[in-house]
């Protein structure tokens, strides 16, 4: 009877593999689950930040000098492995030439040294902290950069009443992922500081997904028929700000732009 | 197959289907669904509001402070804190007629104070109304913000004196507003403005409530674990705000303001007290305390009635936009040039 038991051990195994197989197939269960808010949902609330360079260049770069010399090292380009999927960026012809452009002459074109408002989705990455806050209805993203912030509409979509900086966000849960549409944003902004740029056709779709107790995965896919031949991706980890009583700070950043926006037209000492 | 070797297989099944099950099982959503309904009110109260799911009072919503009711009261009325229905709706009748009374913010509507043609803006005078019976939005006997004290009169006056001569000489010497660092309708405490549509969002989320005010998308995020100040050598233009409830009204203390926010000539002590609460489904009362012992001798409240409202709030891209500094500054650039040539 031995052989039998061992044929009937292995029959069931092999069953309960091909089940198990088969139960994961279909489930599609995710490697984490994150807490659940009072409603139910995946907990995102917290202050979170990116740790990459991608703020001065979303593809793969080596270490370069900085802009101003006499801040020598201090604001030299730091080296970043990259944040886009296949490291292209797949610029219309047109288009790759003007990003050419924007990279050379970025100190003067980059809407960041304004302090104009980031867009979307390079807020997510600007090398400072921002915080979600859940509610119900909606979903609050409070940018510290000159006070930048999102309201994401997570009920029925509704339509943009126009376009903006920050652009229109309607949001919607894809199991454990929150899944926002961003829509009507304005062509003014740019991506990074290496000139990566879009026009008045950008619709970006993000993915906000919980990676551990103190992590999200960010995932943004970029559409803009009139600068890019197809869409493309960029993805990243978030970072929570775990420091007790972690805070955002104000940082109106306008008074920090106004000598070099308005500093020509005040008056000159008189001899 | 023997007993043994069927009770093993039925064992090993067993496993696998528990755990298969395991897996299987729907991610329900956990958490009682959220009511709406009103709990069981004590004794004097009227109205509860409905609970967020964490279980706060849901201040959450769109809301406009726009009302007629005057921020102090009118020297005429005297110690009246209070109108009654009927001398409310008198007044509300002439407003609507057009008559500029007394008793009335109008602000902008006013007829002697028109430079835009409000109407082509969507503005409606028939909906014009108070919101409060108050006579003023200060309240007490009194009705209006205490007397500066000399120190603060003396400062104002220090600070006036060095601009005096200088206000277009560059952007340093220009308001706050004009600079879009601090709009007058985003400061804190927030205050009506004159038929404007600034409204307010407020989300709460676990642990905070936040707001954000239409003008100048001025956010304020603020804990409710009644948590400590930031350290006091941290100035911020609208302060630190932290929060708790107490019942149903989240209560927020604010300080660390910087010495150049001066709301009404206030310097860098000064320490607000605000309080929410929502008294039916479309009002909220919005009360707060002012108080700075280099400006006031006492400390003064005020107290606002909300109304819930339809958005949408806009994106209001204040510095994206600003060509009024530049204009100004250069508009009083070419002044000089010409008054330098004709002087020459």
């Amino acid at each position: 009877m031995r052989n039998a038991l061992r044929r009937a051990v292995i029959a069931s195994m092999a069953g309960g593999i091909v089940l198990l197989a088969a139960t994961l197939g279909a489930a599609q269960a995710p490697a984490y689950r994150a807490p659940r808010t009072a409603d139910g949902k995946p907990n995102l609330n917290g202050i979170w930040q990116a740790l990459n360079s991608a703020n001065w260049d979303l593809q793969g770069h080596a270490a370069g000098k900085g802009p101003v010399a006499s801040l020598g090292a201090v604001f030299s380009v730091p080296p970043g492995l990259g944040v886009v999927d296949g490291d292209e960026i797949p610029y219309l012809p047109a288009a790759a030439a003007k990003k050419k452009d924007n990279q050379a002459n970025w100190v003067k074109l980059d809407p960041e040294v304004k302090c104009y408002l980031p867009g979307v989705p390079r807020a997510t990455y600007l090398p400072y902290p921002f915080q979600i806050v859940q509610g119900p209805q909606n979903i609050l993203i409070s940018y510290e950069f000159a006070g930048a912030v999102r309201t994401v509409n997570m009920g029925a979509p509704t339509k943009a009443p126009g376009d903006s900086w920050m652009g229109w966000s309607n949001g919607h849960w894809e199991g454990e992922t929150l899944v926002v549409d961003v829509t009507s944003l304005m062509e003014d902004t740019w991506f990074d500081r290496a000139g990566n740029f879009h026009s008045d056709a950008l619709h970006v779709v993000e993915r906000y997904t919980p990676r551990s107790a103190d992590t999200l995965m960010y995932e943004a896919t970029i559409t803009d028929p009139k600068v890019f031949s197809r869409p493309w991706k960029i993805s990243m980890p978030l970072y929570r700000r775990v420091e007790k009583n972690a805070k955002l700070l104000e940082y109106k950043c306008v008074e920090f732009a106004e000598e070099l926006l308005y500093g020509p037209l005040s008056k000159k000492p008189s001899n | 197959m023997s007993h043994r070797s069927f009770a093993l297989t039925a064992a090993l099944v067993a496993v696998v289907a528990a755990l298969s099950v395991a897996l299987l099982a729907p991610q329900v959503a956990t958490g009682q669904n959220q009511s709406s309904a009103p709990k069981a009110t004590t004794a004097g109260k009227t109205w509860t509001p409905p609970r967020t799911p964490d279980g706060k009072a849901d201040l959450q919503g769109i809301w406009s402070d726009n009302t007629l009711t005057p921020f102090e009261r009118p020297k005429s009325l005297g110690a009246k804190e209070f109108y009654t229905d009927k001398e409310l709706a008198d007044l509300t009748r002439r407003v609507r007629a057009g008559e500029n009374t007394e008793g009335a913010e109008l602000g902008a509507a006013n007829q002697q104070a028109v430079r835009y043609d409000l109407e082509l803006y969507g503005f409606d005078r028939t909906k014009l109304r108070y919101t409060s019976n108050r006579t003023s939005l200060v309240v007490g006997p009194e009705g209006t913000v205490p007397p500066m004290l000399p120190q603060a009169r003396e400062r104002n006056a220090e600070r006036n004196a060095q601009n005096k001569g200088h206000e277009f000489d560059s952007y340093a010497n220009r308001p706050l507003s004009e600079r879009c660092i601090l709009m007058n309708q985003e400061r804190i405490p927030m205050t009506p403005g004159a038929n404007e549509g600034n409204l307010l969002q407020i989300v709460q989320g676990p642990g905070y409530v936040t707001l954000v005010h239409e003008i100048d998308h001025s956010t304020r995020v603020i804990p409710t674990d009644g948590r400590p100040h930031i350290p006091q050598n941290i100035r911020l233009w609208q302060g630190d705000s932290v929060g708790h409830w107490e019942g149903d009204t989240l209560v927020v203390d604010t300080t660390n303001f910087t010495n150049l926010t001066n709301y009404r000539g206030t310097g860098e002590k000064l320490h607000l007290i605000e309080r929410f609460s929502r008294s039916a489904d479309d009002t909220m009362i919005y009360q707060f305390t002012v108080e700075d012992p280099t400006t006031w001798a006492k400390a003064w409240t005020a107290e606002v009635p909300w109304t819930k409202t339809k958005g949408p709030v806009f994106e209001y891209a204040c510095h994206e936009g600003n060509t009024m500094i530049s204009t100004i500054l250069r508009g009083a650039r070419v002044s000089e040039a010409e008054a330098a040539k004709k002087g020459k």
